[in-house]
């Protein structure tokens, strides 16, 4: 089953996500990939993540599709223009690339090319309106295709936002303009997801609710300090810090995680950040 | 020298769709100047509003609608009829726009589109400014720009970096977003964020022959044609 099928059959899914090398050294990535083929029913491929310059999403993708794994093409606003973006689009399809994740994409400040020009011409909202567009067989401006894709779109959404208002109300615009799934920001605090999953209760469309695999509590920290909407919560910092073996940790944390998450949504999104290898246990534990 | 054009009629009736009371603010520096926004145009706007069936509660012209301390001043011995109004329509460029949307807790609506600052950011540019995007979207945001106020000029809510109401790129600035997520809940209108922003037109910023030739701006560089001849 695609992960569209799955996603609309109703069923609960499992996504995951790796991150392509900066340079050309593609073995590492597509061995992160390999831990993941069969356990989950798609994997991300970030793009540029957090504007750090790395080998592209669109060719990973591809790769990962000639792998017998299939491939979410994650897509942000920030770097390309909307001839671009929608050029990049009918590439990914005739690469036989389906599913798209449309995300707006941190500020290049927060990168190592922070001289570079942000773009932005598009906003995720607007990029969804495209690829419905394209998906109907016209460009931004109307004109017709020759040939339409039929992608497979979805979005992102911040449960732990301040205000939560203001995200829903992004949320509730990223559905209207096509958007057929979402994958949330990492969670670590089920009543805060609970939270928000009581404030989406009208979008209806699948949310898989985020989880990075913590690596330790000095990470746990770093993302408190300086990712917006993340929470960790003090007893699994200090699990982390006192772990003998911080993977195993790490494991029971995440498996706990799903657990708790799992009657409020649809679906989970693994990002491991590396630790692709613990996922088979987690998943396996986590569902049994 | 800020180059304004008045936005067609059409368009500002449909801005206007929801307000029918309107109290009109002209402005009778630049936008006098390029003739979009002194006495004479808010005359003839109020008229032709009116006949469009809405109401005008009264209006002002100021002489530099971006001095804002200017701007609550005048605005001041005017509160009577801008209190009947439903919002606020403004003959100016968007620098103008916000500093009456940042004084007055109405709707704030642009009449105009600014097409080029001329090197000129308005007297008080600090925290209002203006893109010269040449179309000006400020009915949307609260009178807030996001193409200057938003460091990834977004244009349908915040990113995911938002974080308690502050910028991911610079934590010490507010986010534009929730600046003006919190002026529409203010005035009770989030109706306008739950709108899908259609994406800008960026061509818009480039200014048509016409304005070229027949505005102040052109006046100046023929001045300084004859200056070099
Ligand atoms: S939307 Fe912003 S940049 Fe465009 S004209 Fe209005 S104030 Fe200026
Ligand atoms: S945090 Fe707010 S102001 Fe900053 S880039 Fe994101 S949406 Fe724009």
């Amino acid at each position: 089953m695609s992960l569209h099928e799955s996603i609309v059959s109703g069923k609960f899914v499992v996504t995951s996500e790796i991150g392509p090398p900066k340079g050309v050294n593609i073995e590492r990535a597509l061995k992160e990939a390999d831990f993941l083929k069969g356990k989950v029913e798609a994997v991300n491929v970030t793009d540029i993540q957090s504007s750090v310059m790395k080998v592209g999403s669109l060719a990973v993708c591809h790769l990962l599709k000639q792998r017998g794994i299939e491939p979410v093409f994650q897509l942000t606003c920030r770097d390309r223009n909307r001839l671009a973006l929608q050029s990049d689009l009918l590439s990914a399809w005739i690469l036989g690339i389906k599913n798209v994740l449309i995300i707006t994409g941190d500020h290049p400040t927060l990168g190592d090319h922070p001289d570079s020009l942000p773009v932005f011409d598009l906003d995720s909202v607007q990029l969804l309106q495209v690829v419905s567009g394209l998906n109907q067989g016209k460009d931004m401006m109307g004109n017709d295709l020759e040939g339409k894709p039929n992608f497979f779109p979805g979005a992102v959404a911040n449960p732990g936002a301040d205000p939560l208002e203001l995200q829903i109300i992004k949320l509730e615009k990223k559905v209207q303009a096509g958007a057929k799934f979402i994958q949330t920001q990492t969670v670590y605090d089920p009543a805060q997801f609970e939270t928000f999953m009581k404030a989406a209760e009208h979008i209806d469309v699948p949310i898989l609710a985020g989880i990075v695999l913590l690596k330790s509590a000095g990470m746990a920290r770093y993302m408190n300090k300086n990712v917006a909407g993340v929470s960790v919560p003090d007893h699994l910092i200090k699990r982390m810090s006192q772990a003998e073996n911080r993977k195993q940790e790490s494991i029971d944390i995440t498996i706990e995680l799903i657990k708790q998450l799992k009657p409020l949504c649809q679906g989970i999104h693994l990002m491991p950040l590396g630790w692709d290898k613990l996922v088979p246990e987690i998943l396996k534990r986590a569902f049994s | 020298m800020i180059v304004t054009k008045l936005k067609p009629l059409k368009e500002i009736l449909n801005i206007l769709k929801e307000v029918d009371k309107i109290f009109l603010i002209g402005c009778g520096g630049c936008a006098e100047a390029c003739e979009t926004g002194g006495e004479p145009q808010v005359r003839q706007l109020e008229q032709e509003l009116k006949e469009k069936g809405k109401q005008i509660t009264g209006w002002v012209v100021i002489d530099s609608l971006c001095n804002k301390a200017l701007v609550g001043m005048r605005l001041a011995y005017r509160l009577r009829e801008i209190s009947k109004a439903d919002g606020l329509l403004v003959l100016s460029c968007g620098v103008g726009v916000q500093a009456v949307a940042a004084t007055v807790d109405k709707l704030t609506f642009p009449a105009l589109d600014t097409i080029s600052l001329g090197g000129f950011q308005g007297i008080w540019p600090s925290s209002e400014r203006c893109y010269q995007c040449g179309e000006c979207i400020l009915y949307l945001t609260g009178g807030i720009c996001p193409l200057t106020a938003c460091a990834k000029h977004l244009l349908n809510g915040s990113c995911g970096g938002s974080d308690k109401g502050k910028c991911e790129v610079h934590p010490d600035r507010d986010c534009a977003w929730y600046l003006i997520y919190e002026r529409l809940k203010k005035v009770g209108r989030l109706d306008i964020l739950r709108k899908i922003a259609q994406p800008k037109n960026y061509n818009k910023m480039e200014a048509s022959q016409e304005i070229r030739t027949s505005t102040y701006w052109a006046l100046e560089f023929e001045e300084a044609k004859d200056e070099s001849a």
